[in-house]
């Protein structure tokens, strides 16, 4: 297993079927939730283990944004809420 | 402004609130004495009179529910008297068994010294600090940590805090606990002592193993006294003989009281250890059972008949039970139920209903100025004639059942605007029809009433996919929006009509089959040349058509193409092109003039056939589609009935039905047939050889016999294959099978093959059949451990000329093994269902396109990614780009 965060990177951030991840800023972030009438626990969680969080060092209380292919639309943002543990 | 609807109340005003959460605990032997008013102090229930012995389970106290007692605690008769509990004062305290594992988890992680838990000071300040701060935001990590929790402490063998080394904890399920010494042996610790242990833990360490105390301590879990429920919950019923029956739940209890009063007895009378122990075991049993019979490793308590009682648990789990049984499946008015069949003259949008339906259905109707005459006319009619009325209610709200109404006159003269009129379900009349089970939302639509005589619910047949109906003896519900708002809303949102494209595909679910497609091929076939009678019958049946156009042949009679009427019928601004089935070669619709493409200009059939890829059901990319997607649902709705009309209408004048002669084959082909059996066999049995020469080589990752059998069943299983390309080359193009097969009206090139060809490899789970005697799978054939093609399910035969003992044999048994293939996979596939939808029936598309939960967390952040509904959709795509593009390039 991979440990270190180059590592999990190399693996992760460019295997073809992963989405881009980036922490959204605070500010950016609260934007958003207005935009989408959302409690910041009502954006799908992440856990901070969860290799994805890692790989951009998100800590619990971040905002993810992901950007990822999809059928149907050609790209789709998405967000999580990273959550302890 | 106040509507009233209904019946006016009677009752006095009900405060109402809105429950703001419900919070679950355990009741305190304190709360179990104080809500009841009386303690259960004998197991006799009635004297010899029959009447309810005092201090018995059946006492007056408890509450009443026969009529014309008055229950001696709130004074109230039978209508009123809420019932109330009373209570058992338990001899020797019972395990409660639903909470046994909780008990369990307790014990396992305390000190059975000193109480607290297995945990050190430090630990317990780092856990307790997490757990406050997890506990008011994270509902769910904070549920992980108690587990973390329970395991460290469970693991520790001597107490941090009193020093004192500790035994094992085990639970023998469902309600024994033992306790494991050093050397080995299971000794019991009684519910007496495990409710001493539970007793001794201190609330601070019972919150970190996730118990609120003041809700739930754990010792209450062990049960010292009994809540005897009111007769309310478990009545007596009184047989025509005068037999009184009592309730399971009654029985229960007094197989309890009597256990309890032998255990006082004995233990008063200082009996030995061991027979207390046995009746104190027995107490146990009757009271887990009371909760629950179908507990495991336990047996199950037994009614005088051998029945099994039904306990607590029994009351609310599963399909019967109250969740499911009473409280989602509840019985509703104004719903009927019959058995379905058949009717093309219908619309799609309708539904026929028996006139002894419709005199029972009702609807309210208000009485205006404008229906006051048509629904006086109603009520004179009365209950018995239809149309007629059931009720009528008076603006006071006073309720009028017409069949008690002597002078029916006066009362027509008396009603004005602002009464209420339960008519009988009349023609038009908007209802919700249904076929179970209801997987997908076309299960219930709604239909508009059509009365007719009979006893049955008649539909179209266009409308049996979405259903996935036949009568074959199918029954379907009906359900009657009782208020304008439901009827508005059922017709504008759930009409068939609206439900034609279905959002599974985006294709129409809702379309021609078998017969229609049948008539449809048949009339607009190249051949088919009508008189004007038969043009004239054809456009009555279609009703509204603009006008008849000249025929394509003047002169020596007027006749006219199939296609010409088929042109009449189609929207004037349409064009259309697609291949049909009978596609071959040809590679331009343009030219071609042997009728491969389906070609239509403007309204105008130019060429083609129709059949099941252009006008059948759940066809994307056909002309129905197109008509069903670019036109208003009401306008594709017309067009559909009265096309499918006039197809129908077609195929009874010039009549259809197939023969033995629909499946003749030249000697030619059998020979082909013949050779393609022999070959096949033959490179069967050249495998069967070289596996019995040792030089069949095996394939990458399997055995030499498994290569062997997949070898043979491949050889086999191609010999029906090449056969059926043999019948596609040599049968009659004109035989009405082939012609139902091509044009996917019914039946398939295979089953023509079955018939005619050769019947081919059966199977029993997908495999050849290897099962039966001992090295042979019948007694015709020889010992060997390799099965030859034949022994194997192999069948030479055919329908037509009829299949051997042998092979009939074989064939039984796959048809059985399919049969209960599709048993196994609705049953397995319906549970699934199940769970799916407990699980999402909550997820809802909110206003702003995203997919939240019913707490509005969001599931996904725009519905399927593009914000697309599919029924709305083309298949599946927001807009078709090519059509959009054919359509202004046509327009120029
Ligand atoms: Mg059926
Ligand atoms: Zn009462
Ligand atoms: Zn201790
Ligand atoms: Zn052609």
């Amino acid at each position: 297993m991979a440990k270190n965060r180059r590592e999990l990177s190399s693996l992760i951030l460019e295997h073809q079927y992963n989405p881009q991840v980036e922490v959204v800023p605070r500010e950016e972030a609260k934007r958003i939730l207005r935009s989408l009438r959302a409690k910041i626990w009502q954006i799908p969680w992440i856990r901070a283990s969860d290799p994805l969080a890692r790989v951009v060092g998100a800590r619990p209380g971040d905002l993810l944004r992901l950007r990822r292919r999809s059928p149907m639309a050609e790209v789709v943002e998405t967000y999580r809420f990273v959550v302890p543990a | 402004m106040t509507v009233q609807f209904g019946v006016a109340r009677t009752q006095p005003e009900v405060p109402l609130k809105s429950i703001h959460r419900i919070r679950f605990g355990i009741l305190s032997p304190d709360t179990i004495r104080n809500m009841s008013v009386m303690e259960i102090t004998t197991s006799q229930i009635y004297d010899e009179a029959g009447l309810p012995v005092r201090g018995g389970l059946m006492d007056r106290r408890l509450g009443v529910v026969e009529p014309g007692a008055r229950c001696e605690t709130c004074d109230n008769t039978h209508d009123a008297c809420p019932g109330h509990f009373g209570h058992i004062e338990l001899v020797k305290p019972v395990i409660h068994v639903e909470f046994a594992k909780y008990i369990f988890d307790i014990l396992r992680s305390t000190c059975p010294h000193c109480g607290r838990i297995m945990l050190r000071n430090d630990e317990i300040a780092k856990y307790r600090e997490r757990l406050e701060r997890l506990s008011a935001k994270w509902k769910l990590l904070a549920d992980n940590l108690v587990e973390k929790v329970k395991k460290r402490a469970s693991e520790r063998s001597t107490c941090p805090h009193c020093g004192m080394k500790r035994n094992k904890v085990k639970l023998e399920r469902p309600y024994d606990f033992y306790e494991e010494t050093e050397n080995g042996a299971l000794v019991k610790i009684d519910p007496e002592v495990v409710r001493e242990r539970l007793e001794r833990v201190p609330n601070e360490d019972l919150r970190l193993l996730g118990f609120d105390p003041s809700m739930a301590r754990p010792e209450w879990a062990v049960l010292t006294v009994l809540p005897v429920p009111p007769p309310h919950v478990r009545p007596s019923i009184q047989l025509e003989t005068g037999i009184r029956s009592e309730d399971d739940l009654t029985h229960k209890l007094i197989d309890i009281m009597r256990i309890n009063e032998k255990l006082k007895i004995e233990l008063e009378g200082g009996a030995p250890i061991s027979v207390v122990e046995s009746i104190w075991s027995l107490l146990q049993y009757h009271i887990a059972t009371y909760f629950n019979n179908e507990l495991p490793n336990v047996s199950i308590a037994k009614h005088r008949s051998g029945r099994p009682l039904k306990g607590l648990a029994q009351r609310l789990k599963g399909k019967e039970g109250r969740f499911r049984g009473s409280l989602s499946g509840k019985r509703v008015d104004f719903s009927a139920r019959t058995v379905i069949s058949p009717d093309p003259n219908l619309s799609i949008n309708e539904v026929g209903v028996p006139i002894d339906v419709a005199k029972v259905l009702t609807y309210p109707e208000r009485v205006n100025e404008w229906n006051i005459d048509r629904l006086r006319q109603l009520v004179m009619n009365g209950p018995e004639t239809w149309p007629g009325a059931n009720y009528v209610i008076t603006p006071e709200g006073r309720r009028m059942d017409l069949r008690y109404v002597r002078d029916r006159k006066s009362l027509v003269d008396r009603i004005g605007p602002g009464w209420v009129v339960e008519r009988h379900l009349q023609d038009g009349d908007v209802v919700l029809f249904n076929r179970q089970p209801s997987l997908h939302r076309m299960s219930i639509m709604a239909h508009l009433v059509k009365v007719l005589p009979g006893r049955t619910f008649r539909l179209h047949l266009a409308v049996c996919p979405p259903y996935n109906a036949d009568f074959d003896g199918d029954e379907m519900n009906l359900h009657v929006p009782q208020n304008e708002e439901a009827r508005a809303e059922a017709r504008l949102l759930m009409l068939v009509q609206e439900h034609i494209v279905s959002p599974r595909y985006g294709g129409p679910i809702i379309g021609a089959r078998q017969d229609f497609i049948i008539g449809a091929y048949l009339l607009t076939r190249k051949d088919t040349l009508l008189d004007r009678e038969m043009v004239a019958y054809l456009l009555g049946a279609a009703k509204d058509v603009e006008g008849i156009e000249e025929p394509a042949i003047m002169h020596p009679t007027e006749l006219w193409t199939g296609k010409q009427v088929m042109s009449m019928l189609l929207p004037r601004d349409f064009t259309w092109v697609q291949p049909t089935a009978f596609r071959s070669t040809c590679g331009d619709p343009a030219t071609c003039l042997e009728d491969e493409y389906l070609v239509i200009l403007n309204g105008f059939m130019a060429s083609g056939v129709l059949d099941k890829k252009s006008i059948g059901a759940e066809q994307v990319d056909s002309l129905w589609h197109r008509i069903a997607r670019d036109y208003p649902s009401g306008i594709a709705r017309k067009w559909l009935d009265s096309a499918l009309r006039v197809f129908l209408r077609y195929l009874d004048l010039v009549g259809y039905t197939i023969g033995i002669d629909s499946f003749d084959l030249p000697p030619e082909a059998y020979d082909e047939i013949n050779g393609i059996i022999a070959r096949g066999e033959e490179r069967a049995r050249k495998y069967m050889e070289e596996y019995l020469a040792k030089t069949l080589q095996p394939d990458p990752g399997y055995t030499v016999e498994e290569t062997l059998e997949n070898r043979m069943a491949i050889e086999l299983s191609k010999v029906r294959e090449d056969a059926t390309r043999v019948v596609e080359r040599h049968i009659d193009k004109r035989s009405e099978a082939y012609i139902m097969a091509k044009t996917g009206a019914r039946g398939s090139l295979i089953n023509l093959v079955q018939i005619s060809g050769v019947l081919g490899q059966q199977t029993i789970r997908g495999e050849r059949i290897k099962r039966g005697y001992r090295l042979r799978t019948l007694p015709h054939f020889e010992f060997s451990d390799i099965i030859g093609p034949e022994a194997g399910g192999f069948v030479k035969g055919n329908f037509k000329e009829g299949l051997g003992p042998v092979e009939y044999f074989f064939h039984a048994a796959a048809g059985r093994d399919g049969l209960i293939d599709t048993a196994v996979r609705t049953a397995q596939s319906g549970y699934m269902q199940r769970r799916l939808v407990n699980a999402l029936q909550d997820v809802y598309v909110a206003y702003d396109g995203t997919v939240r939960f019913s707490n509005d967390a969001i599931v996904q952040f725009k519905y399927s990614d593009d914000f697309t509904d599919v029924s709305r959709s083309d298949h599946g795509k927001p807009v078709n780009i090519d059509q959009v593009i054919a359509r202004v390039k046509q327009r120029g």
